[in-house]
């Protein structure tokens, strides 16, 4: 991984909510086209640092550079940093006043990436890789959950973004679903795609990421390989946690 | 009754209309100033948001007819002790600032709760690719808001339709002074004021049944 490119560095993260201090001293570089899973116990601080990563939390202290841009100073165009930073939650959040392609095309043509016959192509291209296609005129609530996050990913590539962050991406989603999602990300990260990924699939983990994340408390337990931290972990936590999860 | 229908329908009729004119004026005022507001309400500028509160208490707090008093008389002589001796509110200017104001305060709790209602996600999912807060406010969260508002607006409407009637006391020519008149003339309190009332009731029976139609259409459209 050295010889590629730092896209995300992030020295000496703090995240405070009042008096909880939520995540405690978090440094970390991120490169080009590497996949990161982070896991760890509820309450960790995983989800949050995943947010901060596109500044949903403001960081309390510390630096965060994205792309060369400090998104922790306050004089950064964070909308502009955004449009490179996609983003897949939980609860998918797809707009549900909007179709599946609407949903799609919203970003682009209104931050003047593209002209509204762009956008569609684009966005009926995007469903054809996430097998979507034949749901694009459709509302989100006809969809199933699996349905609804290949549609919300998909709308998060609409802005053509080079990092992409997933927030316990099939957390909420039924059992039989889980796998059509996880296909989806792995196929993007075939693709090269920079990838944060907050998931208790420990499998997936195994699978597809570059480097695994072990956070609890606040802090950043343990990393490396999938190899080196779900086989053979060497931290008491992570081997408590891995005990209890596989 | 068909007496006093005979020689005062058409007056009735006419008072009638600057009863509505006076809400649906005061009502597309009550909207601007209601989410003005109700911005300042659910940002995160503490400024704005204690401007906003202090403006929705301090508009519920004062009686309609107390508020309409001080535009009507107060305001105007407020204006001359500072030297603008010819600045005069028609009736129907300071009812209006009145009722708009009154009804303002309330949409704007209405806007509020109706933002307030939709799911914080979709904020962030909005912000996330890049659009704007006030982009996000318009495309994602007020489209959804407003489905949610629109029965308590419509409620709203009836409620200010009912309170132009208040307006009568600084001489408005609107359906409640229509029939102070018409009672003076005819000494007929009984079937003058059954007639009014029942002019109001027609109207707003037929918008709460407009009402409920909007909102099983919105229901069905969800």
């Amino acid at each position: 991984m050295a010889d590629k490119t730092v896209k995300v560095h992030v020295s000496n993260l703090k995240k405070s909510f009042g008096k909880l201090e939520v995540l405690k001293d978090i440094s970390m570089d991120i490169h080009e086209g590497e996949v990161v899973v982070l896991l760890g116990p509820s309450g960790s601080g995983k989800s949050t640092f995943l947010r901060c990563l596109n500044q949903l939390e403001i960081a309390t202290e510390g630096e965060i550079i994205v792309d060369g841009n400090n998104i922790t100073d306050k004089h950064t165009d964070i909308n502009k940093v955004r449009e490179n930073i996609g983003m897949v939650f939980q609860h998918f959040n797809l707009f549900p006043h909007k179709t599946v392609l609407e949903n799609i095309m919203l970003a682009p043509v209104e931050l003047k990436k593209m002209t509204k016959e762009q956008a569609k192509e684009k966005g009926l291209q995007l469903l054809k890789r996430v097998g979507m296609f034949d749901k694009a005129d459709v509302y989100p609530n006809m969809l199933s959950g699996g349905q609804k996050q290949r549609v919300a990913i998909a709308r998060a590539l609409a802005m053509s973004p080079d990092i992409m962050l997933f927030d316990e991406p099939t957390s909420a989603l039924d059992p039989e679903m889980v796998g059509e999602v996880l296909n989806v990300m792995k196929e993007l990260a075939a693709d090269g795609m920079t990838m944060v990924i907050v998931t208790h699939e420990i499998g997936f983990a195994r699978e597809v990421a570059d480097r695994v994340v072990f956070m609890d408390g606040g802090y950043i337990v343990e990393q490396g390989t999938p190899e080196e931290v779900i086989r053979n972990p060497k931290e008491a936590r992570t081997i408590d946690f891995l005990n209890k999860v596989l | 009754m068909i007496a006093i229908l005979q020689s005062y329908s058409s007056m009735l009729l006419g008072a009638l209309g600057k009863t509505l004119l006076l809400t649906l004026l005061s009502l597309l005022f009550a909207m601007i100033i209601g989410m003005i507001f109700a911005l300042m309400n659910v940002g995160r500028n503490r400024v704005l948001n204690c401007i906003g509160t202090i403006y929705v208490d301090a508009v519920r707090g004062v009686p309609l007819i107390v508020l309409a008093y001080f535009i009507y008389f107060g305001v105007p002589s407020g204006m001359k002790m500072m030297g603008a001796t010819d600045f005069r509110l028609s009736a129907l200017q300071a009812g209006t600032i009145a009722l708009a104001m009154n009804c303002g305060a309330y949409m704007a709790e209405i806007i509020r709760a109706g933002i307030q209602s939709v799911d914080k996600g979709q904020m962030e999912a909005s912000r996330s690719l890049g659009l704007s807060y006030a982009k996000s406010m318009r495309l994602v969260i007020l489209p959804q808001a407003i489905r949610t508002m629109v029965p308590s607006i419509i409620n709203q409407f009836i409620i200010t339709l009912k309170d132009t009637s208040i307006l009568s006391v600084i001489g408005f020519p609107e359906l409640t002074n229509m029939g102070k008149t018409i009672a003076g003339n005819t000494f007929k309190s009984l079937q003058t004021w059954a007639i009014v009332g029942i002019m109001y009731m027609i109207v707003i029976v037929a918008l709460s049944k407009l009402a409920k139609r909007i909102e099983r259409r919105i229901d069905r459209g969800r």
